[in-house]
């Protein structure tokens, strides 16, 4: 399915990231956004505000984002693409309808403009404070996907993507932007509508009668339905069978959390998205993701000009984690440095995978200013030495 | 044809869930009967109604009624059906839910959602207390009245929830008992018709908790007490019928008017500022 030309900014612009995110979920066919002002995300909702009304959208300013973080998934469960925004104390309060979107199915994008933390921390600065809550920040099992983009560009680009997999997997799906490249401005380029390519809803066909929302007819996924179409059907957070309807013993929990959770990780590979380079034979490789990942690819071709052999890998896709991904990388060099904008989170993941293999070593920040530059130079030539 | 008469109510219903979890004697399946009633009389096809839940005793009401329904989170029903009615505007949405879940975790959702005048109906069944978690204090104990946490009676001062909806700009405002069974579905038939927010609160008794812990005797007896002491006084100041424990209830429609929805609001607006530049928002149609 492509994009709707009538709605897409098609042409090159100069923007921030924010913007560029507002416009890329315009592109992704998001007509229903529900949000709270936060800084560092306002931006992106004044954006929305702007536009909805003459493309056809719904922008609600709700009370709070505990509101907002359940009243798009009734516009979801109703036949809309819609999402919420918000930033640190704002992504706190949502995390119960984050389970809400995990148990009930619904396809949803959450997009966290991180800044630094805890509480109201660092409200114009930024951090990557939040992988760890992206993933384990409401209550329960349950798996989500992450998506870090470095750029404006990448806000456009990947909150689209973002929209494509929620649609795909039914299930809670960040979008990790941060106070940086939320505020960066740089240019953008909007493709012609039909060169944007997006994952449609597919509803099922089944007729009423012969139809229950959560059963899996084919592969791992139930079949979509939405409101009116004759299904009569119960939607529940509540553990529930196939019809939906609460059953409260081990079994059906069972049944349904395990399906909740390899519904995503038995595709990772289809998931994933990372760039790496000169992994192999390297002294060191150094992870990064997100805005770091930037100040890191400066820092490793500096020292690549002088000699030094490092390998790079910069994951887009935090959640589900690419273990393959890593353990390749810890067969393929002597050692493996983290670089991330917080006391430690992703590199608790790299160390889990990478199990003793090689050293790994951290470039943590407490948040407030990207890495310097310096410092990751100065790390790369330790360890590699 | 078979002679045996099919009770009217349960095209509404689904059936292969029954026997329901409430208690003997509880009110809330009274007010789902009115309910069901009151959905034939609106003449609302099945299609085109969706009801949402929050948690609570009366929150399982989402999981009983054949029509695409959804059993949300504790006190965000409203938001969750504000998505979805504005997503939906050739449908009628009805938030359906306990006291404790609408006006205290959820007080803020329902100010709001009256303040904007969101096309739904708010049905209230106020049994003053939690039920579900083994009957806690509300916002709507009575002074003096026990719960499990005010074990030497309540101290603090309670909701008037009429009075809180009118303040807040609901377009139609009723409260009745179970005992009022008839009054009940015509009120529920007009909120159903009214275009914008809509509350009903339906006084119900939890015989299993707070009739219990408040020596009020069983579902009968609250009957009794709503049938002795309740006066009709449709139209009545909400401000003069806040309830106090086993008072005189004031009951009846009070409040009725006829303001811009919030989408009436939103397309107003938009189509004065931005002329044939406006396009108006369809949802899923
Ligand atoms: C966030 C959250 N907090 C607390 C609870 C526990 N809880 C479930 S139902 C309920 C009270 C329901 O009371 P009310 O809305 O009056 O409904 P009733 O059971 O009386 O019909 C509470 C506190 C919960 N499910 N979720
Ligand atoms: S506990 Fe009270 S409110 Fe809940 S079902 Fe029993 S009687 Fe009804
Ligand atoms: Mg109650």
């Amino acid at each position: 399915m492509k994009a709707d030309p009538t709605a897409v900014a098609s042409g090159m612009h100069f923007i921030d990231g924010n913007e560029a995110c507002g416009e890329g979920a315009i592109a992704a066919g998001c007509r229903f956004v529900a949000g709270y002002p936060i800084t560092p995300s306002t931006e992106v909702v004044e954006q929305i505000s702007r536009r909805f009304p003459k493309i056809g959208g719904m922008f609600i300013q709700m009370e709070d984002e505990i509101a907002s973080s359940i009243c798009f998934q009734g516009a979801v469960w109703a036949g809309l693409k819609a999402m919420t925004v918000s930033s640190g104390p704002g992504i706190s309060l949502m995390m119960e309808h984050v389970g809400l979107a995990a148990i009930t199915e619904c396809p949803s994008v959450f997009v966290n403009v991180q800044r630094g933390g805890p509480s109201t921390g660092l409200p114009t600065l930024p951090a990557q404070q939040d992988v760890m809550q992206a993933r384990w920040g409401s209550h329960g099992d349950y798996e989500v996907i992450a998506v870090a983009p470095s750029s404006p560009q990448e806000c456009f680009d990947h909150v689209i993507t973002c929209f494509n997999f929620a649609e795909k997997y039914r299930c809670p799906v960040f979008f990790m932007m941060d106070e940086t490249v939320g505020h960066m401005l740089g240019k953008v380029k909007i493709p012609p509508a039909d060169e944007i390519e997006l994952v449609e809803r597919v509803y099922t066909k089944r007729p009423p009668g012969e139809y229950l929302p959560y059963k899996i007819y084919e592969g791992d996924q139930p079949e979509m339905v939405r409101v009116g179409m004759g299904h009569r059907i119960h939607s529940t957070g509540l553990t529930h069978d196939e019809r939906g309807y609460p059953e409260m013993n081990w079994q059906a929990q069972d049944k349904m959390v395990r399906r909740l959770c390899s519904k995503i990780n038995d595709h990772v590979d289809e998931i994933s998205i990372a760039q790496s380079d000169e992994v192999e034979g390297s002294d060191v490789t150094i992870v990064s993701y997100g805005i770091t990942s930037r100040v890191v690819a400066y820092a490793v071709d500096l020292v690549r000009k002088q000699g030094l052999k490092v390998g790079r890998v910069r994951l887009v896709t935090l959640w589900p984690f690419n273990e393959k991904l890593i353990k390749d990388v810890a067969q393929n060099t002597k050692a493996i440095i983290v670089a991330e904008m917080n006391l430690g989170q992703m590199v608790h993941e790299v160390e889990r995978v990478v199990a003793g293999k090689v050293p790994v070593h951290l470039i943590d920040h407490a948040g407030g200013a990207m890495l310097e530059l310096d410092t990751i130079i100065e790390k790369i030539k330790e360890v590699a030495s | 044809m078979s002679d045996t008469p099919v009770n009217p109510v349960n095209d509404l219903l689904r059936l292969e869930r029954m026997p329901h979890i409430w208690c003997g004697g509880c009110g809330i399946g009274t007010s789902v009967n009115c309910f069901a009633r009151a959905v034939a009389k609106a003449e609302i096809d099945h299609e085109h109604l969706h009801v949402v839940s929050g948690i609570g005793c009366t929150g399982r009401v989402a999981g009983y009624v054949n029509v695409d329904s959804f059993h949300t989170t504790h006190g965000r029903a409203i938001p969750f059906a504000t998505g979805l009615s504005l997503s939906r505007p050739d449908s009628k949405v009805v938030v359906y839910s306990g006291d404790g879940d609408l006006t205290a975790i959820g007080g803020n959702h329902l100010i709001h959602a009256a303040r904007r005048n969101i096309d739904m109906t708010v049905i209230c069944v106020n049994n003053f207390t939690y039920g579900m978690t083994g009957g806690q204090v509300t916002p709507t104990t009575p002074y003096s009245a026990k719960a499990s946490t005010t074990p030497y009676g309540n101290y603090e001062h309670t909701f008037n929830l009429p009075n809180l909806a009118d303040a807040c700009g609901a377009q139609f405002v009723a409260r009745w008992t179970v005992y009022h069974v008839r009054q009940l579905t015509r009120s529920m038939t007009k909120a159903l018709k009214t275009k914008g927010f809509s509350f009903i609160e339906v006084i119900a008794p939890c015989p299993t908790l707070y009739q219990r812990r408040n020596k009020l005797g069983d579902g009968v007896m609250a009957l009794q007490y709503y049938k002795d002491q309740s006066t009709i006084q449709n139209g009545a100041d909400t401000a003069d019928v806040g309830l106090s424990f086993q008072s005189d209830i004031v009951v009846g429609e009070f409040v009725e008017r006829d303001n811009l929805t919030f989408m009436e609001g939103y397309e107003k607006r938009m189509k004065e500022i931005l002329g044939d530049g406006f396009v108006p928002y369809k949802g899923a149609k």
